[in-house]
């Protein structure tokens, strides 16, 4: 295989400056994300621990195996919205290795708002039952949560997406032959009561979990009966009585090492149809990755030094190299998986849009996951390209990418503006983990075309009215519309709607994609059918 | 010479005298219990017969099965080795009678000298110096107290028939004789069935000196030269050095001459050892004679250059001995001291359990380790719980000494208690440093020596995080290879986190005290509380541990749930929690009190449903041909009794049901 022979001068001045910069930006993900991860405020902390509870993440750490990794899915959800008091938003998703098995694991924060679900919760929940689902891996609840949050119940209980479909969710994982445990580590009112009750296997907390439809306060008010929670659906009561739940836990840990010997009995081995090499490491350093990026998003830069420092021994064999070169195409290894990559480097065109259908339907045809890095501004326009048809090229690259059946992951190592977006693989096109670099921007278009596209517009209304617009005013008219695409085209601001799973520092690139890699393999490859290309 | 020699004997003595025999050509053949079956003797001699159930009454000490077996295998003669039937002039008897060889003295000396009372009577008359003392056949117990009072405290008694520092009481005042008087008769009794007792002047810090000294058929004596056993517990020795120190050269040839006397004048043949007690003046009384080879035999072979086996062996053929006194050397300096299964700071119970762990420091010329069990071998109740003596020689005693607690260092064992950090800290008291051991030293500096357990210093327990990180990476590497995903990076074990680093906490028991370590996972390795750490080397045996700045050369084992750290002599035992494999509660601790060891009931002295103080005896049992005592552990109420006098009980088993008043 051809080993990519970098012409990075790692001691230039641009390097440095180019280097420094994303640095600092990895900086201060890495900052923030340490700082979301306390949860709730200390106080509330405090109180938590203070029960004779676990931390969300130390169960989480409790149920992993040793020391394996634990690949958290949208741990910047909520950030900065609902002013900015939901870190995580409420809940902690991601996926990880519980007795030898790769799991999705879902657990709410009660010292985040008691754990209610805010529309970003109940949003991340259903994304990483979504995980579960498309990669098949058992989901593990560790439920701590006061259910619905009460105030926004009109953006989390009534839609098709709202609290409902985690139950929904449940029952058809159940049904795809899919895991479902729960833990019951703190209360589970209402509806929330159906996540335990759903699920194939329950574990409950003594004198912590509770599970009831009504808690006291509202059995007092609607029949006056006076109960404590542990009586009304404490763990001995579900355990023993009521049948709700099945194991009953002394502790958190206990509850844990329960959970850990549910999985151990699962029976399911995972089977991969693939050919596995031995992994190796990049020849060049994943951090070099900090240099290659041009600090001015404008300024060209060869992508194959990108997949240099994140594929096994830097290896691509390139599929059409002299075609459509301003998309890559080409065959690797990841963690010794093998990948078709897509990877702009530049504008797509005709050539490049068809050079893309055509890996696309190799890649489905063979059974081989497809990598897109994505740093894309928009398909060619003019009249020249739309006299071509570039927009059935660009049809035929999205139909390839909507049908194709192999697991799909997308990272976005730049820009994602527009239609490039959806030949590219965004967040509409089902890839099985997307994933933004720090530096990225995502929006239909480029802030400054918006705003230019805006005054045009308005101009010409003016204009047609005989009045005379002002430089002046015309820039004060795009001021807001570049804020405004600057502020929606943040990673931080996409990743906290979950447009994405997770910002990552891109020299752990290759580790992220590794693990979702070897996740994505636990479901079977279907074959591709794919739909009609217009020729 | 003989062709074939069947050994009496089990334990390190037995394979000592196979390796002689091996290297001069002779076929062994071992006899063994029950419980001894895979023993490291029977794995060592050219053929074995099995002579009983574990009890050494029922096995060793079956004089007619063992002379059946050699005269079953063959054997011209038969080493009885130390203890058992080697100073049993029955044994001897039946050999001769059966025609095989006794490797010993004739019978009429073993009878001269077994009973110490007569033994005494017979040195009187050779004029060999004596104690003061009382040793005749009168047991009155008013008698022997006027005796006691009449030679001025402290006294001693002891048994007539004993040996080993069985059966030995020393009395204080008057007033403890009764007690002690009572105590001792009842041991004597169950030890030996002969309840008669001797009395002595009790000297004040003494040392005990003793000639090793060998006889042939021709009627030569030779003595090769002294030990000094004045390191002693319990009337145990527990360290012998040879030659001792402060003895000159004529107090050595007189010590000889005397030692000579006293065999010559049983007509003594074969191998023998005459006891003395000296005092701090030099002035040295004889004790006893033991017919036999003695445990601490191989300091004297460091310091002449001699196989003492070998010398019984050609005595017992008839040949003469080898060398003449004056052709007898005597170089450098030689230190045994013995490693027992055993726990020092519960007063040196015996430990019974799997020998889960032994390493030994390398043999050389200057290092001998004479063993008589391996790795994985039982420490059983039967038998004396002795593991191994280690001798080390060097060409001064000051050399010998720091060898000493070199090789001490290099000893690993675990899987029972052991006496190796005693060992160490008496061979470098400055007492012992300085050559002026006396039998009380060890009961006098016993705070010095066996000091409240030390806890693990931080950088042991940072090994041992160290360690059960690699393991755990270990385990998890495996199970991923056998899968279908091979080299899934799900398996790859560095705390990875999206942006970030796991930080976990290991927690240790350490006896009652919990401790812990903080785990930090960082991309250059891994942080124990802040510092940088790493391990180096693979597997077993020593691994260099790196925390910070700090080194550790360490031995780290897992047993069961332990982890045991072997680092420069010291052993800590850490036992790694899991909150997860702990969370569904331990039982609570139980009020009773059980049997710290496996053996027999003799006394349940507390009236069931009465008050009792603290400290009060509740349990008497008898282990190891030992008294031990259960006492209340606070003032209460013993509920009832849960075993019954005579009843053998296992180790752990509950005997009282105790109730602590509030």
């Amino acid at each position: 295989m051809a080993v990519i022979q970098s012409k990075l001068r790692t001691g230039a001045d641009d390097f440095k400056a180019n280097a420094a910069a994303l640095r600092t930006q990895v900086d201060e993900l890495r900052e923030l994300t340490a700082k979301t991860a306390m949860g709730g405020s200390e106080a509330a902390r405090a109180k938590h621990t203070g029960r004779g509870k676990l931390m969300a993440r130390d169960r989480i750490d409790g149920l992993l195996d040793p020391g394996t990794p634990f690949l958290e899915l949208s741990p910047l959800a909520a950030h900065g919205m609902y002013g900015g008091d939901l870190p995580c938003g409420g809940a902690i998703a991601g996926i990880g290795r519980i007795s030898g098995r790769e799991c999705v694991i879902i657990a709410n924060d009660a010292t985040v708002k008691g754990g209610t679900y805010y529309p970003v919760t109940v949003k991340k929940h259903l994304r990483a039952q979504e995980v579960a689902k498309e990669n098949r891996l058992p989901c593990v609840y560790l439920v701590d949560s006061g259910g619905a949050f009460l105030p926004m119940q009109d953006e989390v209980f009534p839609d098709r997406e709202h609290f409902g479909r985690i139950f929904y969710n449940q029952a058809n994982l159940s049904a795809m032959g899919i895991p479902q445990i729960a833990c019951v580590m703190g209360s589970c009112t209402a509806g929330g009561a159906y996540v335990p009750a759903m699920s194939d296997e329950t574990v409950i907390v003594k004198n912590q979990g509770t599970i009831f439809l009504g808690g006291p306060p509202l059995v007092k008010a609607a029949t006056g009966e006076v109960v404590s929670a542990e009586d009304l659906g404490g763990a001995d009561v579900h355990t023993r009585i009521s049948g709700v739940a099945d194991h009953f836990a002394e502790s958190d840990h206990h509850a844990l090492s329960l959970v850990r010997g549910i999985v151990s009995h699962l029976n399911i081995r995972k089977q991969i149809g693939i050919d596995l090499q031995t992994p190796e490491a990049p020849l060049y350093d994943p951090e070099e990755i900090y240099g290659v990026v041009p600090a001015d998003t404008r300024k060209p830069y060869d992508v194959r030094e990108i997949i240099a420092r994140i594929v096994d021994g830097s290896r691509l064999d390139e599929f059409k190299a002299r075609y459509g070169s301003t998309l890559v195409t080409g065959f690797s290894h990841i963690h010794g998986y093998p990948v078709g990559i897509l990877a702009n480097n530049g504008i797509l065109f005709s050539e490049s849009a068809q050079k893309g259908a055509h890996f696309i339907e190799l890649c489905a045809q063979r059974g081989i996951p497809l990598l897109f890095l994505q740093n894309i501004s928009g398909f060619m326009v003019g009249r020249k390209y739309e006299n071509a048809g570039i927009a059935k090229d660009g049809a035929k690259l999205v139909t390839a990418v909507a049908t194709a059946q192999v697991p799909k992951f997308t990272v976005l190592i730049g820009g994602s503006f527009g239609a490039g977006n959806y030949g590219m693989c965004g967040r509409a096109y089902s890839p099985r983990f997307l994933w933004s670099w720090p530096n990225s921007r995502i929006s239909v278009m480029g802030g400054e075309q918006a705003a230019s596209v805006l005054a045009t517009v308005r101009r010409d209304g003016l204009e047609a009215q005989g009045k005379h617009w002002s430089a002046e005013d015309e820039e004060k008219f795009k001021a807001p519309t570049r804020a405004q695409f600057d502020l929606q085209g943040s990673p931080y601001y996409a990743s906290a709607r979950l447009w994405d799973d997770g910002i990552v520092d891109p020299a752990q690139t290759r580790r992220t994609l590794g693990l979702g890699l070897s996740a994505a393999l636990n479901a079977p490859i279907e074959p591709t059918h794919f739909g009609v290309f217009r020729m | 010479m003989f062709t074939k020699v069947l050994i009496a004997n089990r334990g390190e003595i037995a394979c000592r005298v196979i390796k002689t025999c091996r290297r001069l050509g002779i076929r062994t053949v071992a006899v063994y219990s029950e419980a001894d079956a895979g023993a490291r003797h029977v794995r060592l001699a050219d053929e074995a017969y099995c002579v009983g159930p574990a009890a050494s009454r029922d096995s060793y000490l079956r004089a007619d099965r063992i002379v059946v077996a050699a005269l079953h295998s063959g054997a011209q003669a038969v080493h009885p080795g130390y203890g058992f039937l080697s100073e049993n002039e029955g044994f001897a008897k039946a050999c001769a009678e059966a025609g095989i060889v006794f490797i010993g003295p004739p019978v009429e000396a073993i009878r001269a000298m077994g009973s110490k009372s007569a033994a005494k009577t017979l040195m009187q008359a050779a004029r060999v110096p004596l104690v003061p003392g009382y040793h005749g056949d009168e047991q009155n117990p008013e008698f022997l107290q006027q005796q006691a009072d009449g030679m001025a405290y402290p006294v001693l008694i002891k048994a007539s028939a004993g040996g080993g520092g069985k059966g030995m009481r020393i009395v204080e005042s008057s007033a403890d004789f009764p007690a002690a008087l009572a105590s001792c008769q009842r041991e004597a009794a169950a030890s030996f069935n002969d309840e008669r007792v001797l009395i002595e002047k009790y000297l004040v810090r003494p040392r005990h000196i003793e000639i090793q000294v060998f006889g042939d058929t021709q009627g030569n004596i030779v003595s090769l030269f002294e030990r000094d056993c004045s390191a002693q517990r319990r009337h145990q020795k527990v360290v012998e050095e040879a030659p001792a120190p402060g003895i000159d050269a004529a107090r050595r040839a007189e010590m000889g001459r005397a030692a000579c006397d006293a065999a010559r004048a049983v007509g003594y043949v074969g191998a023998g050892t005459v006891e003395f007690i000296a005092d701090q003046g030099g002035s040295f009384y004889f004790m006893e004679m033991n017919t036999r080879l003695q445990v601490e035999h191989p300091v004297t072979e460091m310091i002449t250059g001699l196989d003492l086996v070998e010398w019984q062996l050609r005595i017992a053929s008839g040949e003469a001995l080898p060398l003449t006194q004056q052709q007898i050397p005597l170089r450098g300096h030689a230190i045994e001291v013995r490693l027992y299964a055993e726990e020092p700071a519960k007063g040196f119970l015996p430990s019974i359990g799997r020998l889960a762990h032994f390493r030994k420091p390398a043999e050389s010329a200057n290092i001998r380790v004479d063993t008589g069990v391996d790795e994985g071998d039982s420490v059983s109740p039967h038998y004396d719980p002795m593991l191994a003596k280690l001798i080390v020689w060097d060409e001064t005693r000051e050399r010998a000494t720091d060898r000493m607690l070199t090789a001490l260092a290099d000893f690993e064992i675990a899987g029972v208690g052991n006496n190796i950090a005693f060992l160490s800290r008496l061979i470098d008291h400055a007492e012992f440093r300085e050559g002026r051991v006396d039998t009380g030293l060890i009961e006098r500096e016993r705070a010095v020596l066996i000091p409240a357990p030390a806890s693990a210093p931080a950088e042991a327990l940072a090994a041992a995080s160290l360690w059960t990180l690699q393991s755990e990476a270990r385990a998890i590497r495996i199970t991923t290879a056998a899968s279908a995903d091979p080299h899934s990076p799900w398996g790859e074990v560095d705390g990875w986190r999206i942006n970030g680093s796991q930080t976990r906490r290991l927690e240790y028991r350490e006896g009652e005290t919990r401790r812990s370590v903080e785990v930090r996972y960082e991309r250059s390795g891994v942080q124990l509380n802040g510092s940088a750490a790493a391990v180096s080397g693979s597997g077993d045996g020593q691994q260099q541990y790196t925390v910070g700045t700090q080194r550790l050369s360490a031995s780290i084992v897992r047993l069961g749930e332990q982890l045991h750290v072997f680092s420069g002599g010291l052993h800590h035992v850490l036992q790694p929690f899991d909150p997860l494999a702990h969370a569904a509660g331990d039982q609570e601790a139980h009020g009773g009190l059980s049997a710290p060891m496996p053996g027999k009931i003799v006394d349940l002295p507390a009236a069931v449903g009465a008050e009792v103080d603290k400290g009060a005896a509740l349990v008497v049992m008898e282990a190891m041909k030992m008294e031990h005592t259960l006492v209340a552990p606070a003032k209460g109420r013993v509920i009832a009794y849960l075993c019954s006098v005579g009843e053998q009980v296992k180790d752990g088993a509950e005997l009282v049901e105790f109730e602590a008043a509030e």
